[in-house]
């Protein structure tokens, strides 16, 4: 283990669950993997965090779950963007895109 | 969309928890297992990857606390699980949590009761659209010394005409009037007005029509309107009653309408509406005895009203002349001006001092009861110090424990007011049924949601005010301190001592304030009673009335010969001692007032006299009453046949006029230029015809039979009251024979006022003896409680300093000093308390002035005896469990630590 720091950037957790899922629908430990393997483990997610995040999300109505058997026979709760959530994604990651391009316009100004 | 489904999922796994909570052990074992398998797919043995698993998603029970407690239905099942430990530990403990809720109900009860009064009486608005625009006519003449002159019909027809103030004005009475020809003669209530009353107060019939201007019309036919209750109980709810005829006073009038069951006017007992049909052709400036209410534009202030009518006086006194034997100047010398309130305040009067006093009683009462819980929550956060301290140590966030205090008092207060709410249900219907006083409006005060609402407000803020006092004491434990002690009181800390001190000199305090108001109204109503009322043993004169209207028999020589022949009967029924008549019954009503001019005096050339009080009576009265002779003589029956010019006069008369009873004898008075000088024959003592708290009137008896009196030839009373005095006064029985030696003279008359000279002056005296009553009350409730006080910080510090009191005793102190030292302190608390509690008292006690009757707000007598009685009762009450002290036993003390 390095030092590098790979906790998730604060308040972006939503947006990372709600990306991953507008891929396709999966399970807890599904989501937290694929996040792991597409930021190429920038970013850890904290089980705890995940499994609450979901509730969240659910409760707000951009999500949808259900119980079912995987691929390889066991039972998991699979996940699934709904269209509140779909549109919850857009509006969050046009806003993290306007964000993070300031942040890095500042950052490559030159004096 | 989100809310629904927050409340929703909330609500489905408040009801079932254990299948939300199956559901994410389901989905933490889920993740878990995904984990260890996606380990084993890169190799890692059974054992290793479950190894790596429990690595990279840590304790699973951790983790399901932590998804567990996601979402609001935690905060209120945490709410609901301490309201569960609260009750269970409020359970535990029965004695404490009786008799602190039966404190706080007591309180709480006696605040709702009289909040629930203060609502009706003087918080709602009256029943009517736009009640503010509601005015009662009242005016005002200095210049004969009248502070509340009534409406006459000078000034209604002049205002009728010319306001520009009021959308309409009617002019009214109230009074009784007889009907017959249905069997038995009856008596009934009317409420007589000009047709505007009904418009003015937006009140529309349930049937029929409204009056209009040709009801009141004196050439036109009679008419009539029945209320509600009438028309059920004498037409039993007949619909076609509408044109059927009724025999008023001997005329038929016919029915035009029906009040709604909801009509109520100035708390009238009405069973009929009868226009007043003046004729303003024949209208004089005389006769101000009626009431006037009026509706004021949208807008228009009371001011501007005032400044209406002062507008107008002078157009009255042009347009009508001034009744016989009077000029205009007169009139213009009374200086007439308007004097208008507001309807509501006019109905209400003065009952909102008395109201608010016993606000403020009860409201003082209800301190001293959270003072006393406050003691006893302290010494319940004191055992559990220990407690509270290891949670505290054990990492209990202090909010949590200071929530947990606040809850216990805040069920406490709730369940308080539950139970309070229904001991002032009970007490206002205990209130409203006993004739203990008589509340204008009382048909408005209920329970209503106000009342809720005051009563729930109240035991909330109360419980969170008593509830704070452990809080800040006890809260934020100091952790070292209470381990420490191990539970074992080291000698008590003067700091854990000062708080209850405190509250018991506040009690004390409180409690003073409480006696010396009663004690202020013990000496009112003494006060009262020793008043000569102008009667004696009250409890054995009856009184009844009637009236002999002017359709049944004509003659005035007649009407007072049938008088006569009733008095005769009456006289003659077995225990009666002596009987009279007169026109007005002491502290019964009916009263009149006019100028009396004496001979020997000299008035400047059309100018007022000073008003008397007059009464018309027979022989008899002042012997029947029990009122003095001071100089004189009686009338006899002989002068009264004749119609001889006389008169009586009452003391305060007689030395006003002429310095002396003795004075008056012989001096010649009379009402009107026109008439006979009468010659003064007796002086008698004076009564207290207004109340007894109020000021004897000065007071002018003329014979009940006169010729040439107020500018009429003949002057006969027609509505009088037989006054007997009889040791059978107000039984079942003499009632009987009363009615029968009556009838038997006329059998069309009908009886009112049936009642005891007693009950008259109980009436008189009502509302003092309900507020000493309610303040007595609330200070044998505040002295019990401070007592308790007292009682309960002695006895606890005895308890506490057992071992010390052993030790002490063991050395060889004397019991005495011992026992001395706890009284003491008891006895500094309490004069602390007195000490504040006087200057408190000082202060408020002005405000109870209008209550008082010759007794200062500020009486030393009061103050000083009610002091002592205090610190004497705290002296007991240390004692008490002072010498409990004295009977420990020093082994047994020490040994029990």
């Amino acid at each position: 283990m390095n030092n590098t720091n790979t906790d998730v950037i604060q308040g972006t957790l939503d947006m990372l669950i709600l990306k991953t899922l507008s891929l396709e629908p999966m399970h807890g430990f599904g989501i937290a993997r694929r996040i792991e393997q597409i930021t190429q483990n920038v970013f850890k997610v904290n089980a705890g965090s995940l499994l609450t995040a979901l509730q969240r999300l659910e409760r707000n109505g951009w999500l949808d779950s259900e119980w079912r058997v995987t691929e390889n026979s066991r039972r998991a709760k699979i996940y699934r963007l709904t269209t509140a959530g779909r549109k919850q994604l857009q509006s969050e990651a046009a806003d993290w895109q306007r964000r993070s391009d300031a942040i890095s316009r500042l950052l490559k100004a030159q004096a | 969309m989100s809310i629904a489904r927050q409340l929703v999922r909330g609500l489905r796994n408040l009801l079932r928890r254990k299948y939300a909570d199956e559901d994410i052990a389901d989905e933490v074992d889920s993740f878990f297992a995904e984990a260890k398998a996606g380990f084993e797919a890169r190799g890692l043995t059974a054992h290793d990857a479950a190894r790596a698993a429990r690595i990279r998603v840590g304790s699973t029970t951790a983790l399901r606390e932590q998804v567990r407690s996601y979402g609001w239905e935690n905060l209120v099942s945490g709410m609901l699980q301490e309201m569960r430990y609260t009750l269970r530990r409020l359970r535990a403990t029965p004695g404490f949590t009786l008799v602190s809720i039966g404190t706080l109900a007591l309180g709480l009860g006696a605040t709702t009761a009289i909040f629930s009064v203060i609502n009706g009486v003087l918080l709602k608005p009256l029943p009517y659209a736009h009640p503010e625009q509601l005015v009662s006519l009242w005016m005002t003449a200095p210049g004969v010394k009248i502070e509340d002159l009534n409406m006459g019909p000078s000034v209604y027809f002049t205002m009728a005409d010319d306001s520009r103030a009021f959308q309409a004005v009617s002019i009214w009475t109230s009074g009784t009037t007889s009907i017959t020809g249905n069997g038995q003669p009856e008596q009934v209530s009317a409420i007589f007005a000009s047709h505007e009353l009904l418009p003015i107060l937006g009140v529309k019939p349930q049937l029929g029509r409204l009056f209009t201007a040709a009801d009141d019309d004196p050439k036109g036919t009679r008419t009539v309107m029945l209320s509600d209750g009438y028309w059920r109980s004498h037409f039993g709810g007949d619909h076609s009653v509408l044109g059927r005829r009724l025999l008023i006073e001997g005329n038929p009038v016919s029915i035009i309408g029906l009040l709604p069951p909801s009509f109520q006017f100035m708390d009238q007992k009405a069973d009929l509406l009868i226009p007043l049909r003046f004729d303003p052709a024949k209208t004089n400036l005389g006769v101000f005895s009626y009431l006037g209410v009026g509706r004021l534009k949208p807008g228009v202030t009371l001011k501007q009203a005032d400044a209406d009518l002062a507008r107008m006086l002078p157009l009255v006194l042009q347009r009508f002349p001034p009744p016989a034997g009077y000029t205009v100047k007169m009139f213009e010398d009374a200086r007439i001006a308007p004097n208008f309130r507001l309807l509501k305040d006019d109905l209400v009067g003065d009952i909102g001092n008395m109201l608010w006093v016993l606000m403020a009683t009860v409201g003082i009462v209800l301190l001293i009861a959270c003072a006393n819980v406050a003691n006893l929550l302290l010494v319940r956060a004191e055992t559990r110090q220990q407690e509270l301290a290891i949670r505290a140590a054990l990492g209990a966030a202090w909010t949590r424990i200071a929530r947990e205090l606040l809850f216990e008092s805040v069920t406490l207060g709730l369940v308080g007011g539950v139970v309070g709410l229904g001991l002032s249900w009970t007490a206002l219907k205990l209130l409203l049924a006993s004739d203990l006083v008589r509340l204008p409006r009382a048909h408005n005060i209920h329970i209503d949601a106000w009342v809720l609402l005051f009563a729930m407000a109240t035991s909330i803020t109360v419980s969170v005010l008593f509830g704070l006092i452990p809080v800040a004491r006890y809260g934020k434990p100091h952790i070292a301190d209470a381990l420490r002690g191990g539970g074992r009181p080291m000698s008590p800390s003067r700091d854990r001592h000062r708080v209850r001190s405190l509250l018991v000199v506040v009690q004390v305090a409180l409690a003073l304030i409480l006696l010396v108001t009663s004690g202020l109204m013990i000496r009112t109503f003494r006060n009262l009673h020793d008043v000569d009322p102008g009667f004696t043993n009250p409890a054995q004169i009856q009184t009844v009335r009637i009236a002999i209207p002017d359709e049944q028999v004509k003659e005035p020589e007649r009407v007072m010969r049938m008088e006569q022949a009733m008095l005769a009967k009456i006289s003659a029924i077995n225990g009666v001692r002596s009987a009279s008549i007169t026109s007005s019954v002491t502290m019964g009503g009916y009263e009149a007032n006019d100028p009396v001019y004496a001979e020997d005096k000299s008035y400047r050339e059309g100018t007022l006299a000073p008003l008397r009080r007059f009464k018309w009576i027979a022989p008899g009265y002042f012997k029947t009453m029990g009122q003095r002779m001071l100089a004189g003589r009686d009338l006899t029956w002989a002068e009264i046949d004749n119609q001889r010019p006389l008169a009586l006069v009452s003391e305060n008369t007689a030395r006003e006029m002429w310095g002396s009873p003795q004075a008056a004898i012989g001096k010649r008075i009379r009402v009107n230029l026109k008439d006979d000088w009468c010659e003064v024959i007796g002086v008698v003592s004076d009564e207290h015809t207004d109340g007894v708290d109020k000021k004897a009137p000065t007071i002018v008896y003329w014979p009940l039979f006169q010729k040439k009196f107020e500018a009429a030839p003949v002057n006969v009373q027609r509505s009088v009251a037989f006054v007997i005095r009889t040791p059978r006064a107000g039984s079942l029985s003499f009632r009987d024979e009363l009615r029968n030696a009556i009838w038997s003279i006329d059998a069309n008359l009908p009886l009112a006022n049936v009642e005891t000279v007693e009950a008259l002056y109980n009436r008189s005296l009502a509302r003092t003896s309900f507020t000493l009553i309610m303040l007595a009350i609330a200070g044998g409730m505040a002295l019990l409680l401070g007592i308790v006080g007292i009682y309960g910080v002695i006895s606890y510090s005895v308890s506490q300093r057992t071992r010390e009191i052993g030790i002490r005793l063991a050395l060889g102190a004397p019991i005495a000093q011992v026992t001395t030292a706890f009284v003491r302190s008891g006895l500094i608390l309490s004069a602390i308390g007195c000490a504040c509690g006087l200057v408190a008292a000082l202060v408020l006690a002005p405000l109870m002035r209008s209550l008082l009757f010759s007794v200062s707000p500020s009486d030393p007598l009061t103050y000083v005896a009610m002091a002592v009685a205090l610190i004497f009762a705290a002296a007991l009450a240390s004692y008490l469990p002072a010498r409990r002290a004295t009977k420990i036993d020093p082994v047994e003390a020490l040994r029990a630590e």
